[in-house]
Order: C-alpha cells, then structure tokens, then sequence
C-alpha cells in the first residue's frame, strides 16, 4: 500500500535527497553514540579513559573489564561481580513471563469466547492495571510479601512481576483473540470440544505470533525492571539492573568506568539479542501495549 | 444437566485467580495506601488516622514542590521532543528510503534497554571529568563546556536528553505506522489537486495522525509521570534535589526518611494525575470500538 | 408428525428481545428455511436450534426429546457456518474427523467414515490439505463434508452459499438439493437471499424483528403474502404494491388506481373477490400484483380465469435477455411489468398490459395483512 504513495519522491530534487539521508545517517549516529561509548570504553584499560577521549578507539584491547564486572567487581559489600545476579534475573525471569504469559492467554481466551455478563467491566478493572504508578503498591506489597513470608525472594518477585504484567498479557491476548473467528469455536462445541479442549486444540495452535509478541514485551519489561528489584529483593535475589545500579554509584574507591560499560552491557544483552532477533515483534508488542484495538 | 452447569461456571474459574490478584493487588492497595496516606505512619504502617494532615504537610514542602516543577519541565519537554522528533523521523523515513529496514531498527533500539543502563551511558558520557566534555578538551576545543550534569539548574535536562534518547524511536515507530496506514488514493487526490508535498503533510497527512499524537501523548505521559530508574541512575535525585521527581520523592520519602504518610499521600497523588489522564482516554478508546 | 419442533421460543440479550414467541415445526426429511432480512433473528434462531445460544424461555425438541439444556454436541444435529469455520490448524481429514476424535472414536473407523464422506463429496484428493489451500468452493464442500460424517438426525445450516461468488453458489445450491433428496435428512438452513428459500424449502419461515410472518411451503409464501411485508421481501424483482381504493356499485367491485396523467384505472374484481371487499367499499387497500402476472397480452396465462387489459405509459424498458422488464407509474409508485423477451414495445410509449387478477393479493394498509 505504501507502494501506491508517491509523497515525497519529487523528480530531480537530488539535493534534497542528500540533505535527507544527511540528515537520517546522523540520528543513526546520535542513537548509536551511547552504545558505540559503552562498548570502546569497555574494553579499554582505565587510565586510557582518564586521559579523556571517550569517543577514541582504545590503544590497548583489554577483556579484564569484562571479566572483573562478571565475576569479581565490589558489589554492594560482595566480591561477587554481577554473575549470581544475572542467574537471580533468569530465575525470576522465566517463571514470570511464563506465568503471565498463560493466565493472559486464558483470560483473553475467555473474555472474547465466553464471555459473560459484566465481561467488560472485568476487562477495564485489568487494563487499568497497567497504568498504575507501582509507588501505590510499594507498601502494602511488603507488607504483604512479608506475610507470605515471601519478602526478598526470587519467588515473591516473581508473585509481582506476575501480577503487573496481567494487565498487558490479558490486553495482548484479547485483542488478538478478539480477531480470531466465533464460528471456529462454534464448530468446536457442536464436535463437542470442551472449554480447554477448544483452548488447545483450536486456538492455541493459532496463537504464535501473539505468544511471541507477549514472551518478549514480558520478558524486556521484567528484565529491565528496577523498582520492584530494588524494593523487594535481597542478595539472593537481587535482579541484574539493581546490581548493575549497586556497581555504578557504589561510592569510595576508584570509579571503574571500564567495569561499569562491562556491567551495563551485560545487563543490556538479553534484551537487547532478543531485541535483534525478534524486532519486528518486539515492535509490534509496543504497539500492542498502547492500546491499539 | 449438572456437568453442564460446571461447564458453564469454567470460563469464570479460569478468570477468577486474575481478577483476584488484581483487585487485591491494584485495587485494594490503592486503598490502603490511600488509607495510609491519612494516618501518622512513618517507618512502619501505623492506624492512627490522621486526616489530610499529611496532604497539608506534603504541600508544604519545598522538596515536592521541587519534584512537581521537575516533572513538569520534564514531562513537557519529553512529550514535546519526543513527538516532534518521532513525528519528524517518521516523515523522513517515508520517503521511500533505501536502508529503512537498517536505520529503523538503529532508532529503536535505546527502547529495549533497562532505565539503568541507559541512565549508566548517559551518566559516565556527560560527566565533564571523563566524558564528552573532556573529549572536546582531548581533540583541541578546550573552551567547551558541558557540565550540565552537576549544575542545579541544568541537571534536569540531561533526564530529557537520555530519555528522549531512549523513547523518541518508539514514538518514530507509532508515527510511521501512522503514516503507512494513510490511504494512498486520499494522496493520489490531493496531487491530482496540485498540492505540493510539504502542503499535503501539513494539511492532510498530519491532521489524520491526531489519535497517534493522542496515543503518543498518553504512553510519554504515563512514562514521565513513572519515571524512577532512569533518575536513579542517572542522577541520584542530584545535584541536591536537582532532579527529583515524584516517583524518587516517594521512595525516599517511605523508605527513607521514614515518612511513610506523606510518601503514600504523595503516591495517591502520582495515582491521580495518571489516570485524569488515561481513563478519559481508554474510555474514548474502546467505547467506540466495542463489539456486540 | 413435528421432527423439529420449536414452541414459543423467545430469547433476548439484555433488554433486547431478538425473538418474540416462535413457534415452528417440520416434519421428519423435510427443508426448513428460515428467511429474512439481516437482524431479524434468524441465525439467532439457528444458533439456539444448535444450542450454541441458550433460550429465554420456550422449548426445542428433536425427534421428540426436549434438547433445551443439552450441550450442542449431545443434540444430534450437524452445522455448517457462513465461513465455513475450518480449524486452519487440521488438515481435511483432522476437520472432518475431530468431531469423532473428541468422542473417542478409534481412528480405523475414523479414517473409514472420512474416506466415505470423502467420496460423497468428491474430495477424496483433498483430504492431507489444509484450509488455507483450499478454493471457496472447495472449503465449503469440507464444511458440509464435516457436517455429514457425523449422520446427525439434523443439518443447520448458516448462510452456506453466501461467501461463493454467484455462479458456485448456484452450482452448490443444486448440490445442496440433490443431497437433500439422497439422504433425506431434516435440514434447517438459514439465509437472506429469498431465490434460495424458494428454491431449496419445502417450508419456509419468514422473520422479521424477531417475530414470525409468515410460515408455509413455498407457494403459500409466493402467491399468498400472509402480510406487505412477506409479499414485498419475497420475490424478485418483487411485487408490485399499488395503493388503491374500493368501488362497490351493487354486485360489481373495482379497485381504482390513480395514474399520473388521464383517468384512474379502474380494474373489475371478480365474483368470488368481489363479496368478500364489497363491505370496504371506499376504503384504502393495497393492490398487489407480481411483475409476471403483469405482461404484454400475447404472453397473458391462458388458463387464467380473470385477466384486465389496460393501456399504461411506459418509462423505461429493461431488457434482461429472457424478459424484458417495463416500468410504469400506476398510484403514484414505479411498478414493473415482464414481458416476453421481445416485445414490440419501447420507452414513452403507451402499450397494452394484461393484469392477470387471478394472481393478485390485496393488503389492508392499516393492518399490513392480507385480506384477499
């Protein structure tokens, strides 16, 4: 369709095309800076970053920022290096999105198959949950994960992660659903398929692409997440953004600029490789997310 | 006739673990933060109530007020910049350009990072010790400056430079679907008018984008009026109070200065500006669209 | 005796009455469209028939067993859905055999149903297909495939024809027919496109706004409208419906037609017609009169007892290759005439029309019903 639209190609206008392309190469420029800074520095030995150039190749290629931001920088009052808590993100990652990722794709399943007297009013009571500012449920989710008996575990983590992201799983699924066609479910019942069969034989098979919009938009938002980590976790639960956060302003001692580029990229990477390999729904997941439909 | 009514309760079993979670997670935490916000807790939640005594404190406070003036000259220009840029990078990539499907991504990406990580680059690279203002010193332009970062006055706007950073391309995204999504025979007509291109932008292409700027202005919206991480990392809150915002003023504030009342009246009031602003707009959004 | 018997069955969503009170029945083998404009709660009616749709209140039986509560699957009956609703999932074979899979039908006899089906239907080549490789024709010929396997003791069918272009759907209508005279089951089938009701029914029922009009064979519904509306929806091009008065003089009535130009028309009833709209005399009615009861005097029914020659201004000719359509204005409405293919007629003329009054049906403007 676009194809159809000839905006914009005026004849002859070459200049105006080199100012175009000027002009796009340099955000392309603008947007990748920050990466290009982390990524040299990070690899530079920390006197060449004292002398100042941020922006130059480093003259000696070094790893040991890498290593050290792994395995042994100074993290809160441990030795640790990020490691222990890249495996506490995963594991709170994986149950999370999983979780989520279900109940939404039921509560979808229903809200747009079976639905139900007041099916709307439901609805709006979830998807208003997206927007809450999470400052409204800092204290009474401690007091409550304390309760539980859950307070500062990967588990009580993961109860919350599963809770704030129900709102958009459920959104994703429904309007995906919304679009799946009655008829099929019809036919389903008169051949006599039940609620879950109905659910696993006819729409689940259909669902791919939604599953992957909801796996990804999950899994970037849990991974990133920063409040609830640093709010209810603790060392041994601790995600990987608080630690990174826990590394960079840890204040005493030299700054170790090298180590920190290290530490953000690492906290950067599995987003940013699912970002790579599955881009184009990672967008349409964005898109998703603002309510559109 | 008994399985039958079974069968006719599951699709609401299946629902009511959600619900569940949510009313008492969403729902009856925001009244009880609400019913905090009017008691004398202060490091741990106490029931002495105590009216709006804590709202009348908050407003007094020159801290909130500072975090207030923040996020309005934040949240403006984010919103502002990160339309017009998105909206602007948008247009330029409509032009049938060769490499859209390598610079697109290119403008997209800063969204897949964490808030700490972008607040990590962005700190290091405009600290004037070691940072882009060091390296103009390095390549011979030694009377640049840019310390903005550890100015009182400034610090506020290198939040709007990362964040815009990170979300202009997701904005650019929404637009250029926008802009696809324009029926080409309307663009046919309007040339078949005479229209120049620069006239058919003005007058019809970005009039008919009015419900992604909507769209845009309520995702930045919420986004800014949440803002935390990227503060965190970035800033601290600093210099001073530089650039605190509600969201840092409520976590200091509850956890601590151990001023649990005002940091829950604070947080009602973070709860209210969101949704004067989202639920007029969901309501707008899916009345129209509702089937059946 | 009633197969498919529906009593007083009303179901509303909400404050939404979408059926007000039916009352059906059909004999066993029989062919039951139901027939009306969209919105007047005919796949509503289907859907509470399939028990996809629960009812408000009434009841449904099927050969005599109440089916009210039953789930669509413990009814007996078989569907086939307006889009055909293939699981794009299965290939043809796994959707004509998933209803048996769910019942647990060991998969040799499963396979062996398939196959016969398969046969029937003449899609044998298809069977390791998925939908989405298949032609309109084709996924409709699956659907009913589906349907068919199971030998249900009812097929409903939802408007099957209406996603084929125009001349597959008339192919399949036949097909429809032909497997309907082969098999003999009771079929309840829906649509809005009257041709197929007259052509495929042995009853049709004709809804609108969720209440019953009419309910008969074929003819009934064709030749004696119970009401305007029926006589208006069925038919095509469709009646003409002439608003006209009552002129009793003595033994003698006529109805009287208003023309644009000259004096009325004044067509005599005949002796039978005449008792029963004597007492109206003077009276409003509407006088209705198909396009093929209004023909050029060569091509007038024979047989007819009572046919009125009058001459009529003619508008416009439309010729349709087998007829030839003429328009006139008669009581201050257009009303269409068909003629033989090619008769010597032209527009702005005046021609010779044969009112055949045997087949025509008078209406009571105030009540809508007919009354002769």
């Amino acid at each position: 369709m676009s194809a159809e639209k000839i905006v914009g190609t005026g004849r002859g206008n070459r200049f105006l095309r080199v100012v175009l392309y000027a002009v796009l190469i340099l955000f392309a420029l603008y947007y990748l800076l920050p990466l290009y800074v982390m990524v040299v520095n990070s690899v530079k030995p920390l006197d060449e970053i004292r002398q100042g150039d941020m922006l130059s190749l480093p003259q000696i290629f070094t790893l040991e920022p890498w290593a050290k931001a792994w395995s042994s920088a100074q993290i809160g009052v441990q030795p640790t290096g990020l490691r222990p808590y890249f495996f506490n993100s995963i594991l709170m990652v994986v149950p999370a999105v999983a979780i989520s990722t279900i109940l939404g794709a039921l509560n979808g399943y229903v809200l747009t198959k079976w639905r139900f007297r007041g099916d709307d009013v439901v609805f709006g009571l979830i998807l208003l949950s997206c927007f809450i500012p999470f400052q409204i449920a800092l204290i009474p989710a401690a007091r409550i994960l304390g309760m539980l008996g859950l307070a500062g575990t990967t588990t009580g983590l993961v109860l919350i992660h599963v809770v704030y992201g129900l709102g958009f799983t459920t959104l994703f699924f429904r309007n995906y659903y919304a679009a799946f066609p009655t008829e099929l479910v019809r036919a389903a019942q008169i051949d006599g398929a039940r609620f879950f069969q109905i659910f696993r034989r006819i729409l689940l098979p259909s669902s791919a692409p939604i599953i992957v919009v909801t796996v990804i938009w999950q899994f970037t938002n849990i991974w990133n997440d920063f409040l609830f980590g640093v709010s209810f976790g603790d060392f041994d639960s601790l995600p990987m953004t608080v630690a990174l956060n826990n590394l960079v302003s840890s204040s005493g001692g030299v700054k170790e600029y090298n180590v920190h580029f290290a530490g953000a990229i690492l906290a950067a990477l599995p987003t940013l490789i699912v970002y790579i390999v599955s881009g184009r729904y990672f967008v349409r997941g964005l898109m998703a997310g603002a309510v559109k439909g | 006739m008994s399985r039958n009514r079974l069968q006719d309760l599951i699709p609401r079993l299946v629902l009511s673990p959600s619900l569940a979670l949510i009313l008492i997670f969403v729902y009856a935490f925001i009244l009880y933060t609400l019913y905090l916000s009017m008691t004398d807790s202060r490091m741990l939640p106490s029931y002495g109530f105590v009216g709006f005594e804590n709202y009348e404190k908050l407003w007094n406070l020159r801290h909130w007020w500072r975090a207030l003036g923040n996020l309005a000259i934040f949240g403006s220009l984010y919103i502002v910049i990160c339309s017009v840029l998105g909206l602007f990078l948008a247009i330029l990539l409509d032009q049938k350009i060769r490499g859209e499907g390598f610079l697109r991504p290119i403008y997209l990406y800063p969204m897949a990072l964490s808030f700490i990580v972008t607040g990590t680059a962005w700190k290091w690279f405009l600290d004037p010790g070691i940072g882009l203002e060091s390296t103009m010193h390095q390549w011979g332009w030694t009377g640049f400056e840019f310390a903005w970062i550890k100015d009182r006055n400034l610090a506020i706007y290198t939040v709007v430079i990362a964040a815009v950073w990170q979300s202009s391309g997701f904005v650019m995204a929404m637009f250029l679907a926008g802009l696809r999504g324009v029926d080409g025979e309307i663009i046919k007509a309007a040339q078949m008018d005479g229209a120049s291109n620069v006239t058919i932008y003005r007058r019809i292409i970005i009039p008919m984008m009015r419900p992604v700027f909507l769209s845009a202005f309520v995702v930045l919206a919420h986004l800014a009026i949440k803002s935390y991480d990227l503060v965190v990392a970035l800033t601290g809150g600093g210099p001073g109070q530089a650039t605190e915002l509600p969201a840092t003023f409520m976590y200091s504030y509850t956890f601590t200065r151990n001023q649990m009342g005002i940091g829950a009246s604070s947080a009602i009031i973070m709860l209210v500006m969101i949704f004067s602003i989202i639920i007029p707009y969901l309501y707008s959004e899916l009345r129209p669209g509702r089937q059946r | 005796m009633a197969f498919l018997k529906i009593e007083n069955l009303r179901k509303s969503f909400g404050k939404v009455d979408v059926l007000k009170g039916i009352d059906l029945e059909i004999e066993e083998g029989g062919f039951l469209v139901l027939v009306g404009p969209s919105g007047c709660g005919k796949s509503t009616l289907l859907n509470t028939i399939a028990g996809l749709e629960a009812i408000s209140s009434g009841s449904i039986s099927i050969a005599g067993k109440v089916v009210n509560d039953l789930h669509p699957s413990e009814r007996d009956i078989a569907m086939v859905f307006q889009s055909y609703a293939l699981y794009p999932n299965m290939t043809v074979a796994e959707n004509i055999g998933f209803g048996m899979e769910i019942r647990g039908v060991p998969k040799p006899e499963r396979d062996k149903a398939i196959a016969k089906v398969a046969e029937t239907l003449q899609i044998g080549q298809l069977l390791t297909r998925k939908p989405s490789q298949l032609s309109g024709g084709q996924r409709q010929r699956v659907a009913m495939g589906r349907a068919l396997v199971r030998e249900p003791q009812v097929f409903l069918f939802d408007e099957p024809l209406s996603n084929l272009d125009a001349k597959l759907r008339v192919d399949m209508r036949t097909e429809i027919k032909r497997l309907h005279q082969r098999m003999g089951t009771t079929i309840v089938y829906v649509t809005h496109d009257q041709i197929e009701a007259m052509t495929l029914a042995t009853r049709i029922a004709v809804l609108k706004d969720g209440v019953l009009q009419q309910f008969g064979t074929p003819a009934e519904i064709y030749n004696k409208p119970a009401n305007l509306f029926v006589a208006d929806f069925m038919g095509s091009p469709s009646m003409n419906l002439i608003p006209a008065t009552v002129e009793a003089d003595g033994g003698n009535v006529g109805i009287v037609m208003q023309r644009d130009e000259g004096a009325p028309l004044v067509l005599p009833l005949a002796n039978g017609a005449a008792v029963n709209l004597a007492a109206r005399n003077g009276q409003k009615v509407v006088f209705g009169i198909r396009p093929e009861a209004l023909t050029d005097p060569d091509s007038a029914d024979r047989n007819a007892r009572q046919v009125s020659e009058l001459d009529c201004e003619i508008e416009v000719i439309e010729p349709a290759g087998s007829d030839t359509f003429a328009v006139t204005r008669l009581g201050g409405r257009e009303i269409i005439a068909r003629l033989r293919a090619d008769a010597p007629i032209s527009a702005g003329q005046t021609a010779r029309l044969a009112f055949n009054l045997d087949k025509a049906v008078i209406f009571d403007p105030e009540t809508q019903a007919r009354i002769l």
